[in-house]
Protein backbone atom coordinates (compact mmCIF):
# COMPACT_ATOMS: atom_id res chain seq x y z
CA UNK A 1 0.00 0.00 0.00
CA UNK A 2 2.45 2.69 -1.51
CA UNK A 3 1.20 6.29 -0.31
CA UNK A 4 0.98 8.47 -2.86
CA UNK A 5 1.68 12.40 -3.34
CA UNK A 6 -2.36 13.23 -3.72
CA UNK A 7 -2.68 10.91 -0.42
CA UNK A 8 -0.05 13.13 1.18
CA UNK A 9 -2.43 15.92 -0.05
CA UNK A 10 -5.65 14.69 1.07
CA UNK A 11 -4.36 13.33 4.76
CA UNK A 12 -2.79 16.88 5.25
CA UNK A 13 -6.01 18.07 4.55
CA UNK A 14 -7.09 16.01 6.99
CA UNK A 15 -4.96 17.05 9.68
CA UNK A 16 -5.65 20.94 8.92
CA UNK A 17 -1.87 21.27 7.57
CA UNK A 18 -0.54 22.69 4.17
CA UNK A 19 3.18 21.38 4.21
CA UNK A 20 5.55 22.98 1.85
CA UNK A 21 6.15 21.51 -1.20
CA UNK A 22 9.38 20.00 0.15
CA UNK A 23 7.48 18.81 3.49
CA UNK A 24 5.64 17.03 0.98
CA UNK A 25 7.92 15.27 -1.13
CA UNK A 26 9.64 14.13 2.23
CA UNK A 27 6.33 13.03 3.88
CA UNK A 28 5.75 10.62 0.58
CA UNK A 29 9.37 9.12 1.75
CA UNK A 30 9.01 8.99 4.99
CA UNK A 31 5.23 7.52 5.35
CA UNK A 32 6.40 4.79 2.70
CA UNK A 33 9.29 3.69 4.53
CA UNK A 34 7.38 3.42 8.10
CA UNK A 35 4.37 1.37 6.61
CA UNK A 36 6.94 -0.74 4.74
CA UNK A 37 8.10 -1.23 7.91
CA UNK A 38 4.51 -1.34 9.73
CA UNK A 39 3.34 -4.11 6.70
CA UNK A 40 5.27 -7.12 9.06
CA UNK A 41 2.39 -6.94 11.46
CA UNK A 42 0.66 -8.77 8.44
CA UNK A 43 2.51 -11.50 9.10
CA UNK A 44 0.75 -12.09 12.02
CA UNK A 45 -3.10 -13.65 12.00
CA UNK A 46 -4.82 -11.85 14.32
CA UNK A 47 -8.42 -13.29 13.31
CA UNK A 48 -9.30 -14.12 16.67
CA UNK A 49 -7.76 -11.39 18.80
CA UNK A 50 -9.76 -8.34 20.04
CA UNK A 51 -8.46 -4.77 19.80
CA UNK A 52 -6.68 -3.87 22.81
CA UNK A 53 -7.79 0.43 23.11
CA UNK A 54 -6.59 1.02 26.34
CA UNK A 55 -4.78 -1.15 29.29
CA UNK A 56 -7.31 -1.06 32.46
CA UNK A 57 -9.46 -3.68 30.72
CA UNK A 58 -6.62 -6.35 30.71
CA UNK A 59 -5.15 -5.30 33.69
CA UNK A 60 -8.27 -6.50 35.58
CA UNK A 61 -8.42 -10.07 34.76
CA UNK A 62 -4.05 -10.33 34.90
CA UNK A 63 -4.11 -13.95 35.97
CA UNK A 64 -1.73 -15.54 38.69
CA UNK A 65 -0.92 -14.14 41.88
CA UNK A 66 -0.17 -10.61 40.45
CA UNK A 67 -1.17 -7.79 42.66
CA UNK A 68 -3.50 -6.55 39.80
CA UNK A 69 -5.63 -8.90 40.58
CA UNK A 70 -9.33 -8.22 42.20
CA UNK A 71 -8.39 -4.95 42.47
CA UNK A 72 -10.75 -1.94 41.96
CA UNK A 73 -9.80 -1.03 38.58
CA UNK A 74 -11.88 0.93 35.50
CA UNK A 75 -12.79 3.81 34.66
CA UNK A 76 -13.84 6.06 37.81
CA UNK A 77 -17.05 8.02 36.96
CA UNK A 78 -18.31 11.06 39.05
CA UNK A 79 -21.59 12.69 39.54
CA UNK A 80 -21.70 15.51 37.21
CA UNK A 81 -22.66 18.85 39.83
CA UNK A 82 -20.58 21.74 38.38
CA UNK A 83 -21.15 22.93 41.56
CA UNK A 84 -18.81 20.71 42.92
CA UNK A 85 -16.34 21.18 40.62
CA UNK A 86 -16.23 24.89 39.30
CA UNK A 87 -15.03 25.71 36.11
CA UNK A 88 -11.81 28.17 35.38
CA UNK A 89 -12.99 31.56 35.71
CA UNK A 90 -13.58 33.41 32.39
CA UNK A 91 -10.47 35.40 32.35
CA UNK A 92 -8.45 32.38 33.46
CA UNK A 93 -9.68 30.57 29.85
CA UNK A 94 -9.04 33.54 27.86
CA UNK A 95 -5.89 34.36 29.33
CA UNK A 96 -3.88 32.76 26.40
CA UNK A 97 -5.73 33.27 23.80
CA UNK A 98 -3.73 35.19 20.85
CA UNK A 99 -6.94 36.99 19.81
CA UNK A 100 -9.63 37.83 21.69
CA UNK A 101 -11.86 41.05 23.71
CA UNK A 102 -13.16 40.94 27.01
CA UNK A 103 -15.64 38.41 26.05
CA UNK A 104 -14.76 35.69 23.50
CA UNK A 105 -12.02 34.24 21.33
CA UNK A 106 -11.72 36.21 18.06
CA UNK A 107 -11.11 34.31 14.38
CA UNK A 108 -11.61 35.32 11.16
CA UNK A 109 -14.76 35.51 9.45
CA UNK A 110 -15.85 31.68 9.51
CA UNK A 111 -18.83 32.43 6.33
CA UNK A 112 -17.61 34.37 3.48
CA UNK A 113 -20.62 36.60 2.09
CA UNK B 1 26.80 25.28 51.11
CA UNK B 2 29.26 24.63 47.88
CA UNK B 3 29.37 22.79 44.55
CA UNK B 4 30.28 19.59 46.26
CA UNK B 5 27.73 19.08 48.73
CA UNK B 6 25.34 19.72 46.26
CA UNK B 7 25.92 16.52 44.63
CA UNK B 8 25.61 14.67 47.40
CA UNK B 9 22.29 15.50 48.59
CA UNK B 10 19.65 12.74 47.84
CA UNK B 11 15.55 13.33 47.97
CA UNK B 12 16.25 11.30 51.14
CA UNK B 13 19.37 13.68 52.98
CA UNK B 14 17.56 16.77 52.21
CA UNK B 15 15.02 16.59 54.40
CA UNK B 16 17.30 15.46 57.24
CA UNK B 17 19.82 18.23 56.36
CA UNK B 18 17.14 20.56 56.61
CA UNK B 19 15.54 19.34 59.79
CA UNK B 20 19.05 19.09 61.72
CA UNK B 21 19.85 22.70 60.75
CA UNK B 22 22.69 22.07 58.94
CA UNK B 23 21.59 24.21 55.64
CA UNK B 24 18.37 26.03 54.85
CA UNK B 25 15.89 24.82 52.43
CA UNK B 26 16.55 28.73 50.67
CA UNK B 27 20.20 28.13 50.77
CA UNK B 28 19.85 24.45 49.24
CA UNK B 29 17.72 26.57 46.24
CA UNK B 30 20.16 29.34 45.84
CA UNK B 31 22.64 27.23 45.65
CA UNK B 32 20.74 25.14 42.62
CA UNK B 33 20.16 28.19 41.12
CA UNK B 34 24.07 29.34 40.98
CA UNK B 35 25.10 25.77 39.79
CA UNK B 36 22.56 25.99 36.77
CA UNK B 37 23.88 29.05 36.04
CA UNK B 38 27.32 27.17 35.45
CA UNK B 39 26.79 24.02 35.10
CA UNK B 40 23.32 24.07 32.60
CA UNK B 41 25.61 26.15 30.08
CA UNK B 42 26.35 23.45 27.79
CA UNK B 43 24.27 20.57 28.51
CA UNK B 44 20.81 23.09 28.68
CA UNK B 45 18.57 21.54 30.23
CA UNK B 46 16.07 23.89 31.89
CA UNK B 47 13.89 26.08 29.32
CA UNK B 48 12.21 28.20 32.04
CA UNK B 49 13.72 28.91 35.72
CA UNK B 50 10.63 29.57 38.38
CA UNK B 51 12.64 31.54 41.11
CA UNK B 52 10.02 33.06 42.49
CA UNK B 53 7.84 30.16 43.25
CA UNK B 54 11.08 28.09 44.72
CA UNK B 55 11.61 30.86 46.92
CA UNK B 56 8.58 30.69 48.46
CA UNK B 57 8.48 27.15 48.45
CA UNK B 58 11.70 27.11 50.13
CA UNK B 59 10.67 29.61 52.73
CA UNK B 60 7.38 27.88 53.60
CA UNK B 61 9.81 24.80 54.94
CA UNK B 62 12.37 27.04 56.51
CA UNK B 63 9.60 28.70 58.48
CA UNK B 64 8.67 24.85 59.40
CA UNK B 65 11.97 24.34 60.58
CA UNK B 66 12.61 27.72 62.46
CA UNK B 67 9.41 27.00 64.16
CA UNK B 68 10.28 23.13 64.78
CA UNK B 69 7.71 21.73 63.45
CA UNK B 70 7.81 18.52 62.29
CA UNK B 71 8.71 18.73 58.06
CA UNK B 72 6.81 17.37 55.21
CA UNK B 73 8.53 14.05 53.54
CA UNK B 74 10.58 15.78 50.64
CA UNK B 75 10.96 19.16 52.29
CA UNK B 76 13.41 21.30 50.33
CA UNK B 77 13.72 19.12 47.82
CA UNK B 78 14.88 20.90 44.64
CA UNK B 79 13.53 19.21 41.44
CA UNK B 80 12.97 19.96 37.84
CA UNK B 81 9.62 19.36 35.92
CA UNK B 82 9.59 18.30 32.29
CA UNK B 83 7.87 20.76 30.08
CA UNK B 84 4.92 19.07 29.48
CA UNK B 85 3.57 19.11 32.86
CA UNK B 86 1.47 22.39 33.37
CA UNK B 87 2.25 24.76 35.99
CA UNK B 88 -0.04 26.95 36.96
CA UNK B 89 1.36 30.86 36.08
CA UNK B 90 4.71 28.90 34.81
CA UNK B 91 5.46 29.05 30.90
CA UNK B 92 4.88 24.86 29.86
CA UNK B 93 6.30 24.69 25.90
CA UNK B 94 5.85 20.93 25.16
CA UNK B 95 9.10 21.79 23.61
CA UNK B 96 7.45 23.22 21.04
CA UNK B 97 6.96 26.92 18.97
CA UNK B 98 2.92 26.22 18.86
CA UNK B 99 2.94 26.53 22.65
CA UNK B 100 6.48 29.09 23.05
CA UNK B 101 3.89 31.75 25.17
CA UNK B 102 1.92 29.54 27.07
CA UNK B 103 0.97 30.11 30.71
CA UNK B 104 -1.14 26.88 32.38
CA UNK B 105 -4.17 28.43 34.11
CA UNK B 106 -4.22 25.10 36.75
CA UNK B 107 -0.86 22.86 37.76
CA UNK B 108 -0.57 18.87 36.91
CA UNK B 109 -1.17 16.80 39.70
CA UNK B 110 1.84 14.95 40.05
CA UNK B 111 3.92 18.39 40.27
CA UNK B 112 0.74 19.57 42.99
CA UNK B 113 1.50 16.16 45.04
CA UNK B 114 5.27 16.27 44.67
CA UNK B 115 4.52 20.48 46.14
CA UNK B 116 2.48 19.55 49.02
CA UNK B 117 5.22 16.44 50.07
CA UNK B 118 7.67 20.13 50.66
CA UNK B 119 9.76 19.65 47.35
CA UNK B 120 10.80 23.06 45.33
CA UNK B 121 10.40 23.14 41.59
CA UNK B 122 13.52 25.01 40.53
CA UNK B 123 12.14 25.22 36.89
CA UNK B 124 11.00 23.10 33.73
CA UNK B 125 12.97 21.04 31.31
CA UNK B 126 13.23 20.75 27.72
CA UNK B 127 12.57 17.89 26.25
CA UNK B 128 11.67 16.61 22.60
CA UNK B 129 8.36 18.46 21.38
CA UNK B 130 5.39 17.09 22.42
CA UNK B 131 7.24 14.26 23.82
CA UNK B 132 7.97 12.82 20.65
CA UNK B 133 11.39 11.49 19.27
CA UNK B 134 14.17 9.79 21.27
CA UNK B 135 17.44 11.84 21.47
CA UNK B 136 15.91 15.59 22.63
CA UNK B 137 16.87 16.77 19.11
CA UNK B 138 13.33 17.72 18.20
CA UNK B 139 12.82 20.31 20.72
CA UNK B 140 12.37 23.58 19.05
CA UNK B 141 14.54 24.98 21.54
CA UNK B 142 17.46 22.98 20.80
CA UNK B 143 18.60 19.95 22.18
CA UNK B 144 20.07 19.17 25.86
CA UNK B 145 23.66 17.38 25.67
CA UNK B 146 24.29 14.74 27.74
CA UNK B 147 26.58 15.68 30.49
CA UNK B 148 28.90 12.56 30.51
CA UNK B 149 29.79 13.30 27.23
CA UNK B 150 28.64 16.45 25.46
CA UNK B 151 28.98 15.88 22.16
CA UNK B 152 25.99 13.33 22.33
CA UNK B 153 22.50 12.91 23.11
CA UNK B 154 21.05 12.24 26.62
CA UNK B 155 18.25 10.52 25.04
CA UNK B 156 14.35 11.25 25.02
CA UNK B 157 12.17 12.35 25.08
CA UNK B 158 12.79 13.58 28.40
CA UNK B 159 16.34 14.48 27.62
CA UNK B 160 16.36 17.58 30.10
CA UNK B 161 14.69 15.83 33.10
CA UNK B 162 17.51 12.71 32.77
CA UNK B 163 20.06 15.19 32.22
CA UNK B 164 19.68 17.55 34.92
CA UNK B 165 19.61 14.75 37.20
CA UNK B 166 23.00 13.31 35.93
CA UNK B 167 24.48 17.14 35.80
CA UNK B 168 23.55 17.36 39.63
CA UNK B 169 21.40 20.66 38.49
CA UNK B 170 18.35 18.60 40.78
CA UNK B 171 18.35 16.12 42.73
CA UNK B 172 15.37 14.59 41.19
CA UNK B 173 12.90 15.09 38.28
CA UNK B 174 9.33 14.56 36.55
CA UNK B 175 9.64 12.94 33.25
CA UNK B 176 6.89 11.13 30.80
CA UNK B 177 7.52 7.87 29.28
CA UNK B 178 5.24 6.85 26.58
CA UNK B 179 7.53 4.79 24.75
CA UNK B 180 10.66 4.64 26.68
CA UNK B 181 10.96 8.37 27.21
CA UNK B 182 11.93 8.23 30.55
CA UNK B 183 13.84 4.74 30.70
CA UNK B 184 15.74 5.24 27.52
CA UNK B 185 17.32 8.62 28.58
CA UNK B 186 17.98 7.59 32.47
CA UNK B 187 19.94 4.63 30.91
CA UNK B 188 21.56 7.61 28.62
CA UNK B 189 22.48 9.79 31.15
CA UNK B 190 23.43 7.23 33.93
CA UNK B 191 20.36 7.75 36.03
CA UNK B 192 17.23 5.96 37.50
CA UNK B 193 14.11 6.25 35.46
CA UNK B 194 10.94 4.83 37.11
CA UNK B 195 7.70 4.34 34.38
CA UNK B 196 5.16 3.86 37.03
CA UNK B 197 1.95 1.47 35.47
CA UNK B 198 -0.83 2.91 33.54
CA UNK B 199 -3.19 4.70 35.69
CA UNK B 200 -0.33 4.63 38.86
CA UNK B 201 -0.15 8.38 38.69
CA UNK B 202 -2.84 10.86 37.99
CA UNK B 203 -1.84 12.70 34.68
CA UNK B 204 -4.04 15.49 34.89
CA UNK B 205 -1.79 18.62 33.54
CA UNK B 206 -0.03 16.44 31.22
CA UNK B 207 0.01 18.00 27.77
CA UNK B 208 -1.41 14.32 26.48
CA UNK B 209 0.61 12.78 23.16
CA UNK B 210 -0.69 9.08 23.34
CA UNK B 211 -3.58 8.94 25.95
CA UNK B 212 -3.25 5.17 25.82
CA UNK B 213 0.15 4.82 26.49
CA UNK B 214 1.35 7.95 28.61
CA UNK B 215 2.14 7.89 32.30
CA UNK B 216 4.54 10.28 34.66
CA UNK B 217 7.47 9.46 36.58
CA UNK B 218 10.33 10.10 38.28
CA UNK B 219 14.18 10.39 37.30
CA UNK B 220 16.69 10.18 40.88
CA UNK B 221 20.32 9.49 41.59
CA UNK B 222 18.86 6.25 43.46
CA UNK B 223 16.42 3.46 43.43
CA UNK B 224 15.74 4.51 46.97
CA UNK B 225 14.92 7.82 45.91
CA UNK B 226 12.77 7.00 43.05
CA UNK B 227 11.11 4.99 45.07
CA UNK B 228 10.11 7.84 47.83
CA UNK B 229 9.18 10.01 44.96
CA UNK B 230 7.03 7.55 43.52
CA UNK B 231 5.07 7.37 46.87
CA UNK B 232 4.59 10.79 46.98
CA UNK B 233 2.73 11.51 43.54
CA UNK B 234 1.16 7.96 43.08
CA UNK B 235 -2.70 6.81 43.56
CA UNK B 236 -5.97 7.99 42.56
CA UNK B 237 -6.79 11.78 41.92
CA UNK B 238 -10.26 12.84 40.95
CA UNK B 239 -9.29 14.88 38.39
CA UNK B 240 -8.02 11.81 36.20
CA UNK B 241 -10.36 9.29 35.00
CA UNK B 242 -7.79 7.00 34.03
CA UNK B 243 -6.15 7.18 37.66
CA UNK B 244 -6.49 3.85 39.50
CA UNK B 245 -7.55 3.33 42.89
CA UNK B 246 -5.20 0.81 43.77
CA UNK B 247 -3.72 1.43 47.20
CA UNK B 248 0.02 2.73 47.23
CA UNK B 249 2.38 0.31 48.87
CA UNK B 250 4.90 2.16 50.96
CA UNK B 251 7.62 1.66 48.56
CA UNK B 252 10.37 2.49 50.65
CA UNK B 253 10.06 0.18 52.85
CA UNK B 254 9.20 -2.31 50.02
CA UNK B 255 12.56 -2.37 48.70
CA UNK B 256 14.36 -3.39 51.83
CA UNK B 257 13.40 -6.72 51.23
CA UNK B 258 15.47 -9.48 50.13
CA UNK B 259 15.38 -10.01 46.25
CA UNK B 260 16.17 -14.21 47.37
CA UNK B 261 13.66 -16.79 45.69
CA UNK B 262 12.05 -14.21 43.30
CA UNK B 263 11.79 -15.55 40.08
CA UNK B 264 13.20 -13.37 36.97
CA UNK B 265 12.87 -14.52 33.42
CA UNK B 266 15.26 -13.22 31.01
CA UNK B 267 13.65 -12.86 27.47
CA UNK B 268 15.99 -14.30 24.59
CA UNK B 269 14.41 -11.59 22.46
CA UNK B 270 15.90 -8.65 24.17
CA UNK B 271 19.47 -10.27 23.44
CA UNK B 272 19.74 -10.64 20.10
CA UNK B 273 20.97 -9.20 16.79
CA UNK B 274 21.68 -5.31 17.03
CA UNK B 275 22.35 -5.30 21.29
CA UNK B 276 25.91 -3.44 21.55
CA UNK B 277 28.62 -6.32 22.89
CA UNK B 278 29.57 -3.66 25.79
CA UNK B 279 25.61 -3.79 26.76
CA UNK B 280 24.92 -6.84 26.94
CA UNK B 281 27.67 -7.90 28.80
CA UNK B 282 27.56 -5.31 31.55
CA UNK B 283 23.37 -6.48 31.78
CA UNK B 284 24.45 -10.35 31.80
CA UNK B 285 26.87 -10.03 34.25
CA UNK B 286 24.62 -7.54 36.54
CA UNK B 287 22.04 -10.89 35.77
CA UNK B 288 24.76 -12.98 37.57
CA UNK B 289 24.50 -10.96 40.48
CA UNK B 290 20.80 -11.45 41.20
CA UNK B 291 21.61 -15.20 40.77
CA UNK B 292 24.22 -14.54 43.36
CA UNK B 293 21.68 -13.00 45.47
CA UNK B 294 19.56 -15.57 45.37
CA UNK B 295 17.31 -14.93 42.60
CA UNK B 296 15.98 -17.99 40.55
CA UNK B 297 16.62 -16.36 37.09
CA UNK B 298 14.82 -18.06 34.50
CA UNK B 299 14.73 -18.31 29.96
CA UNK B 300 11.98 -16.74 28.84
CA UNK B 301 10.26 -15.85 25.46
CA UNK B 302 8.10 -12.67 24.82
CA UNK B 303 7.57 -13.78 21.18
CA UNK B 304 5.79 -10.41 19.92
CA UNK B 305 8.56 -8.29 20.74
CA UNK B 306 9.92 -7.34 17.46
CA UNK B 307 5.75 -6.49 16.32
CA UNK B 308 6.48 -4.05 19.25
CA UNK B 309 7.91 -0.35 17.39
CA UNK B 310 5.64 -0.90 14.06
CA UNK B 311 2.60 -1.21 16.65
CA UNK B 312 3.91 1.42 18.65
CA UNK B 313 4.18 3.96 15.66
CA UNK B 314 0.61 3.32 14.45
CA UNK B 315 -1.12 2.91 18.12
CA UNK B 316 0.72 6.37 19.53
CA UNK B 317 0.42 8.59 15.87
CA UNK B 318 -3.20 7.36 15.44
CA UNK B 319 -3.85 8.76 19.05
CA UNK B 320 -1.37 11.90 18.78
CA UNK B 321 -2.84 13.02 15.65
CA UNK B 322 -6.49 12.96 17.76
CA UNK B 323 -4.77 14.86 20.96
CA UNK B 324 -2.79 17.39 18.48
CA UNK B 325 -5.72 18.40 16.91
CA UNK B 326 -6.75 20.79 20.06
CA UNK B 327 -3.57 23.45 18.67
CA UNK B 328 -5.80 25.49 16.44
CA UNK B 329 -4.52 28.69 17.34
CA UNK B 330 -7.80 29.89 19.08
CA UNK B 331 -7.85 29.41 22.32
CA UNK B 332 -3.88 28.98 23.24
CA UNK B 333 -0.91 28.88 21.42
CA UNK B 334 0.37 29.95 18.49
CA UNK B 335 -1.18 32.03 15.49
CA UNK B 336 -0.27 32.67 12.11
CA UNK B 337 -0.92 36.45 11.46
CA UNK B 338 -3.59 37.56 8.48
CA UNK B 339 -5.17 34.60 7.39
CA UNK B 340 -8.04 35.34 5.63
CA UNK B 341 -10.25 32.42 6.84
CA UNK B 342 -10.67 30.28 9.77
CA UNK B 343 -9.43 27.60 7.82
CA UNK B 344 -6.65 28.97 6.59
CA UNK B 345 -5.90 30.31 10.09
CA UNK B 346 -5.70 26.72 11.34
CA UNK B 347 -3.52 25.49 8.71
CA UNK B 348 -0.58 28.08 8.77
CA UNK B 349 -1.32 28.06 12.63
CA UNK B 350 -0.32 23.99 12.85
CA UNK B 351 1.94 24.39 9.82
CA UNK B 352 4.34 27.58 11.44
CA UNK B 353 3.99 26.09 15.00
CA UNK B 354 4.76 22.31 14.99
CA UNK B 355 7.87 20.85 14.20
CA UNK B 356 8.99 18.11 11.25
CA UNK B 357 9.16 14.81 13.68
CA UNK B 358 5.53 16.52 14.93
CA UNK B 359 3.84 16.56 11.94
CA UNK B 360 5.18 13.83 10.68
CA UNK B 361 3.43 11.26 13.34
CA UNK B 362 0.71 13.55 12.64
CA UNK B 363 0.48 12.84 9.32
CA UNK B 364 1.04 8.86 9.77
CA UNK B 365 -1.73 8.86 12.36
CA UNK B 366 -3.91 10.58 10.38
CA UNK B 367 -3.46 8.23 7.70
CA UNK B 368 -3.82 5.17 9.76
CA UNK B 369 -7.09 6.47 11.58
CA UNK B 370 -8.53 7.31 7.37
CA UNK B 371 -11.12 5.65 5.83
CA UNK B 372 -9.95 2.64 3.80
CA UNK B 373 -6.66 2.54 6.17
CA UNK B 374 -8.67 2.13 9.42
CA UNK B 375 -8.98 -1.42 10.01
CA UNK B 376 -5.54 -2.14 7.51
CA UNK B 377 -3.32 -0.10 10.22
CA UNK B 378 -5.18 1.09 13.46
CA UNK B 379 -7.04 -1.95 14.23
CA UNK B 380 -4.34 -4.46 13.49
CA UNK B 381 -2.12 -2.55 15.09
CA UNK B 382 -4.38 -2.64 18.35
CA UNK B 383 -4.91 -7.17 17.78
CA UNK B 384 -0.42 -7.00 17.95
CA UNK B 385 -1.20 -4.65 21.19
CA UNK B 386 -3.37 -7.48 22.78
CA UNK B 387 -0.70 -10.31 21.84
CA UNK B 388 2.40 -8.42 23.22
CA UNK B 389 0.27 -7.39 26.46
CA UNK B 390 0.04 -11.49 26.48
CA UNK B 391 3.35 -12.02 26.04
CA UNK B 392 3.73 -10.19 29.61
CA UNK B 393 1.00 -11.27 31.14
CA UNK B 394 1.61 -15.16 30.37
CA UNK B 395 5.85 -14.48 31.19
CA UNK B 396 4.28 -13.29 34.55
CA UNK B 397 2.95 -16.77 35.56
CA UNK B 398 6.17 -17.71 36.03
CA UNK B 399 8.41 -15.17 36.45
CA UNK B 400 7.67 -12.78 39.05
CA UNK B 401 9.87 -9.56 37.17
CA UNK B 402 11.90 -9.40 33.78
CA UNK B 403 15.17 -7.92 33.24
CA UNK B 404 16.46 -6.47 29.64
CA UNK B 405 18.69 -4.54 28.90
CA UNK B 406 17.12 -0.47 28.32
CA UNK B 407 18.23 0.24 25.30
CA UNK B 408 20.27 -1.24 22.67
CA UNK B 409 23.55 0.94 22.36
CA UNK B 410 25.27 3.46 24.86
CA UNK B 411 24.10 7.23 24.37
CA UNK B 412 24.58 7.86 20.53
CA UNK B 413 25.97 11.20 18.93
CA UNK B 414 23.92 14.37 18.30
CA UNK B 415 22.87 13.96 14.98
CA UNK B 416 23.68 10.52 14.04
CA UNK B 417 20.14 9.73 13.48
CA UNK B 418 18.28 12.93 13.36
CA UNK B 419 17.60 11.87 9.03
CA UNK B 420 16.71 8.40 9.34
CA UNK B 421 13.22 8.37 11.56
CA UNK B 422 13.25 4.95 11.54
CA UNK B 423 16.59 4.48 12.84
CA UNK B 424 15.62 6.79 15.96
CA UNK B 425 12.31 5.14 16.66
CA UNK B 426 14.47 1.41 17.09
CA UNK B 427 16.42 3.53 19.82
CA UNK B 428 13.57 2.36 21.83
CA UNK B 429 13.08 -1.29 20.64
CA UNK B 430 13.36 -2.75 24.35
CA UNK B 431 11.28 -0.24 26.28
CA UNK B 432 7.74 0.16 23.81
CA UNK B 433 7.28 -3.50 24.50
CA UNK B 434 6.05 -2.66 28.40
CA UNK B 435 4.60 0.80 27.45
CA UNK B 436 2.25 -0.89 25.11
CA UNK B 437 0.89 -3.55 27.95
CA UNK B 438 1.09 -0.84 30.74
CA UNK B 439 2.92 -2.48 33.50
CA UNK B 440 5.71 -0.71 34.88
CA UNK B 441 9.47 -0.75 34.15
CA UNK B 442 12.57 0.87 35.61
CA UNK B 443 16.37 1.83 34.25
CA UNK B 444 18.80 1.74 36.70
CA UNK B 445 22.76 1.97 35.58
CA UNK B 446 24.92 -1.53 35.70
CA UNK B 447 27.83 -0.34 34.21
CA UNK B 448 29.57 1.51 31.62
CA UNK B 449 31.13 1.03 28.02
CA UNK B 450 35.03 1.74 27.46
CA UNK B 451 34.36 5.15 26.72
CA UNK B 452 32.97 5.82 30.21
CA UNK B 453 28.97 5.86 28.72
CA UNK B 454 26.39 4.74 31.11
CA UNK B 455 24.39 1.44 30.59
CA UNK B 456 21.31 0.84 31.65
CA UNK B 457 19.41 -2.24 32.99
CA UNK B 458 15.48 -2.76 32.62
CA UNK B 459 13.44 -3.96 34.82
CA UNK B 460 9.67 -4.80 34.23
CA UNK B 461 7.22 -5.96 36.82
CA UNK B 462 3.32 -6.92 36.70
CA UNK B 463 0.66 -4.36 36.77
CA UNK B 464 0.60 -2.13 39.86
CA UNK B 465 3.71 -4.34 41.07
CA UNK B 466 6.16 -1.10 41.54
CA UNK B 467 7.39 -2.77 44.53
CA UNK B 468 9.02 -5.83 42.84
CA UNK B 469 10.44 -3.75 40.29
CA UNK B 470 11.97 -0.95 42.99
CA UNK B 471 12.93 -3.82 45.06
CA UNK B 472 14.91 -5.69 41.45
CA UNK B 473 16.20 -2.64 40.35
CA UNK B 474 17.67 -1.80 44.70
CA UNK B 475 19.54 -5.13 44.19
CA UNK B 476 20.92 -4.72 41.03
CA UNK B 477 21.95 -1.35 42.19
CA UNK B 478 23.58 -2.45 45.63
CA UNK B 479 25.26 -5.51 43.21
CA UNK B 480 26.70 -2.48 41.30
CA UNK B 481 28.44 -0.61 43.77
CA UNK B 482 29.67 -3.39 45.82
CA UNK B 483 31.49 -4.53 42.12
Amino acid sequence: MAVTKEQVAYVSDLANLDLTPDERERMVKDLNAILDFVDQLNELDTTNVAPMAQVMAGAATESASGPGEGLPFAYSRRPDDPAARPSLPHEAALANSPVKDAHFFKVPKVIER
Amino acid sequence: MDAKDLNVLTVASTRTAIEQRQVTASAIAEAFYSKIETDDRDVRAYLTLCQDRARAQAARIDALADQGKPLPPLAGVPIAVKDVLSTQGIRTTAGSRILENYIPPYDCTAVRRLEEAGAVVLGKVNCDEFAMGSSNENSAFGPVRNPRDLSRVPGGSSGGSAASVAAGTAVASLGTDTGGSIRQPAALCGVVGLMPTYGRVSRFGLIAFASSLDKIGPFTKSVSDAAIVLKYMAGRDPMDSTSAAVPVPDYPQEIGRPVKGLRIGVPKEYFGEGLDAEVRSAVEASIQKLAAAGCEIKDISLPHTRYAIPTYYVVATAEASSNLARFDGVRYGYRSKDSKTLSAMYRKSRDEGFGAEVKRRIMLGTYALSAGYYDAYYLKAQRVRALIAKDFSDAFTQVDAIVTPTTPTPAFKLGEKTDDPLAMYLADIYTVTASLAGIPGISVPCGQSKEKLPIGLQVLGRHFDEATVLRVAHAVEHAQAAS
